[in-house]
C-alpha cells in the first residue's frame, strides 16, 4: 500500500459504507469532509490555538481521524527522540559490529515513515484534521539526560517503543469502522513490536513483557508505560496454567487506553 | 512438501472487493433457497450459514467473519505451537542451540501453545455447536526439515513467525467485533516480538529484526496477507485438508 492509495483509502472507506456506486458516493464527500473535520476540533484547533504557548496534548475522540491524529502525535514524539539521538552522537557507532547503531538508524527511518505517511494519511498539513508536532523535552526538565547518557537513551527508547506497541492496540476498535485505516494502523503496530523486541534485546533483556515487569535498570517513573500487562486471563482462558503466569502473560501484549498513554506522553511535551 | 490444504481460488474476473461480496451474497442467498427447499433443518435459520466453521462437502471449512478468522488463527496457531513443541523436544535441541537461543525457542514454545489452547478454549465456547464446528487437531509434515539443524529450524522459525504477524496483519480488518479483534492485536504484536528475535538470532549485528525484506522502505508498514496469501504457505507443513471458501 503506498501513500497514495491510503489517502484514497478515506474515501474508499466511506465508500464500503454506501449502497451507491463509486461516482454517486463521491458527492457525499463533501459532508463526510465536514463530518471529518468536525470530529478534528477537540483536538486539531485547540492544539492550534495554543501552539505559541506550547502545554499538554489532550485525549483525540474515538474516532478514525481521532486515532489517526494520536498515533501522529507519538510518532513525532518517536521521530524527534531518534533524530536527536542520531545527531547528538549518543549512540556508539562501533561496539558489538556496529550493531546499536544500525539498529537506531533502522528505527529512526521507520519513525520517519510513519510521520510522513500519517501526515498524508489526515490530508497533509494544511488539511484542518492535521495536527502539529508538539514541543518535546526528553530530559523532562533536566531529569533525563538521554542524549549524552547512553543507558538513559537505552532507557527511553524502550519505554517509548513498549508505549507504542500498547497505544495502537488501544486505537484499534475505534478503526474498526474503516478497514484499510486499521490495516494501515495494524501494520505500523507490528512494526514497533519487532523495535520494542529488539532494543529491549539491547538492553539484555527478553523481547516481551514478563507480568508487568518494567525490566531491570527502567526508572521507576517508567511504570506506567507496563502497568496492567501482567494480565493472565484471556477472554476467561487461563494464560499461566500451562507454563505459569510470566509465560501466560508474556504470550499477550495489554492496550493502553487513550488518556493511559496521552499522560505518558505528557511527561515529555512541554 | 506438498499442498495438501485445499485453498479457495479468487476468481479473478472478480476484481473488486464489492463485486465479490456482492455475488458471495448471491450464492449464499441461492444455496439458502434450495436448502429450504429440499431439506429439513434443525436450525431456525433457513439459509446455510456459511460464517460457521465446519464439515462442507466432505471437507472441514473454516467458515467467515469472525468465527471463521479466529479458526483460521487456531489453525495458524496449531502449527506453530507444533512447530516449536518438536523444536524443544528434538534430541539435539541441547546441543544444537546456545544458551540464548534454547531460551527464546523456549519461550516461543510457551507462547505458541498458550495461543492454540487460547483458541481452541475460546472457540469451544464460542461456537453454537463446538463438537461439529470446532476445527479439528491438525496434522503436520515438516517434509525434510531437519529439526537438528540450528540454521534450518531458525529459518523455518522466521518464516513462521512474519507469515503470522502478515496472517493477523492481514485478517484484521475481516473482523466485526471489538473484542476479538483486541485480542488477536493481543497476539500479533507479540508475534512480531518473536520474529524480530529470531531474526536477531540469525543476523545479529544487522537491522534485520525489522529489515527491509518486510517493512516497506517507504512507508514504514510491515506485511499484511489475505488469507489465500497465507494458506499455501501454511500448507507446506500442514496435512490436514481443510478449506478456506469463504475467506478473502
Amino acid at each position: 500500500m503506498n501513500i497514495l492509495k491510503f489517502i484514497e483509502s478515506f474515501t474508499d472507506d466511506n465508500l464500503m459504507n454506501s449502497t451507491g456506486s463509486r461516482r454517486d458516493s463521491f458527492s457525499h464527500f463533501g459532508n463526510i469532509g465536514k463530518n471529518l473535520a468536525m470530529a478534528s476540533i477537540p483536538f486539531g484547533l485547540s492544539a492550534l490555538a495554543n501552539k505559541a504557548f506550547a502545554k499538554d496534548i489532550t485525549a483525540t475522540p474515538a474516532t478514525p481521524i481521532g486515532a489517526l491524529q494520536f498515533a501522529l502525535t507519538l510518532e513525532y514524539l518517536e521521530n524527534e527522540f531518534y533524530s536527536m539521538a542520531l545527531d547528538s552522537g549518543v549512540i556508539p557507532a562501533l561496539e558489538n559490529g556496529g550493531r546499536d547503531l544500525k539498529v537506531f538508524q533502522q528505527i529512526a527511518d521507520h519513525e520517519s515513515d510513519h510521520v510522513k505517511f500519517l501526515i498524508a494519511g489526515l490530508g497533509g498539513t494544511a488539511s484542518p484534521n492535521f495536527v502539529p508536532k508538539p514541543t518535546f523535552d526528553f530530559t523532562v526538565g533536566g531529569t533525563f539526560d538521554p542524549f549524552h547518557d547512553y543507558p538513559t537513551f537505552l532507557t527511553l527508547a524502550q519505554a517509548f517503543e513498549d508505549t507504542g506497541v500498547r497505544a495502537y492496540k488501544g486505537q484499534a476498535a475505534n478503526l474498526i469502522t474503516t478497514p484499510d485505516l486499521l490495516t494501515a494502523a495494524l501494520q505500523i503496530h507490528s512494526v514497533e513490536a519487532r523495535h520494542a523486541s529488539e532494543v529491549r534485546r539491547l538492553r539484555g533483556l527478553k523481547g516481551w513483557i514478563s507480568n508487568a515487569d518494567r525490566g531491570a535498570g527502567m526508572p521507576s517513573a517508567t511504570q506506567a508505560v507496563y502497568d496492567g500487562e501482567g494480565v493472565t486471563m484471556q477472554a476467561g482462558f487461563n494464560t499461566a496454567a500451562a507454563f505459569g503466569a510470566a509465560a501466560g502473560s508474556e504470550a499477550y501484549d495489554e492496550p493502553l487506553t487513550t488518556q493511559q498513554v496521552v499522560d505518558i506522553a505528557n511527561i515529555f511535551i512541554v | 512438501m506438498k499442498n495438501e490444504v485445499k485453498i479457495h481460488e479468487v476468481d479473478p474476473s472478480l476484481n473488486s472487493r464489492r463485486s465479490f461480496l456482492k455475488l458471495s451474497g448471491l450464492t449464499l442467498v441461492t444455496t439458502g433457497l434450495v436448502l429450504a427447499g429440499c431439506s429439513d433443518n434443525d436450525n431456525d435459520n433457513n439459509m446455510e450459514d456459511t460464517s460457521l466453521p465446519g464439515v462442507r462437502n466432505g471437507v472441514f471449512d473454516l467458515g467467515s467473519g469472525d468465527f471463521g478468522v479466529l479458526t483460521y488463527a487456531y489453525a495458524l496457531e496449531q502449527l506453530e505451537a507444533d512447530f516449536y513443541t518438536k523444536v524443544v523436544n528434538s534430541s539435539n535441541f541441547n546441543a544444537v542451540f546456545n544458551d540464548t537461543e534454547r531460551q527464546v525457542l523456549t519461550d516461543l514454545y510457551h507462547h505458541e501453545v498458550v495461543h492454540r489452547d487460547f483458541f481452541k478454549a475460546a472457540l469451544t465456547g464460542a461456537l453454537p455447536d463446538p463438537s461439529s464446528q470446532l476445527l479439528p487437531t491438525l496434522a503436520f509434515n515438516y517434509g525434510s526439515l531437519n529439526f537438528n539443524s540450528r540454521s534450518e529450524v531458525l529459518a523455518t522459525a522466521k518464516a513462521l513467525e512474519d507469515t503470522g504477524v502478515a496472517a493477523y496483519n492481514g485478517a484484521g480488518r475481516l473482523i466485526k467485533t471489538a473484542d476479538y479483534l483486541l485480542l488477536a492485536g493481543k497476539i500479533v504484536s507479540v508475534e512480531a516480538r518473536h520474529a524480530s528475535a529470531i531474526r536477531s538470532l540469525i543476523n545479529p549485528n544487522s537491522k534485520d529484526f525489522a529489515g527491509d525484506d518486510i517493512v516497506n522502505m517507504s512507508t514504514g508498514l510491515d506485511d499484511a496477507k489475505d488469507p489465500s496469501k497465507i494458506l499455501p504457505i501454511a500448507a507446506n507443513f500442514i496435512t490436514t485438508k481443510f478449506t478456506a471458501k469463504y475467506l478473502p
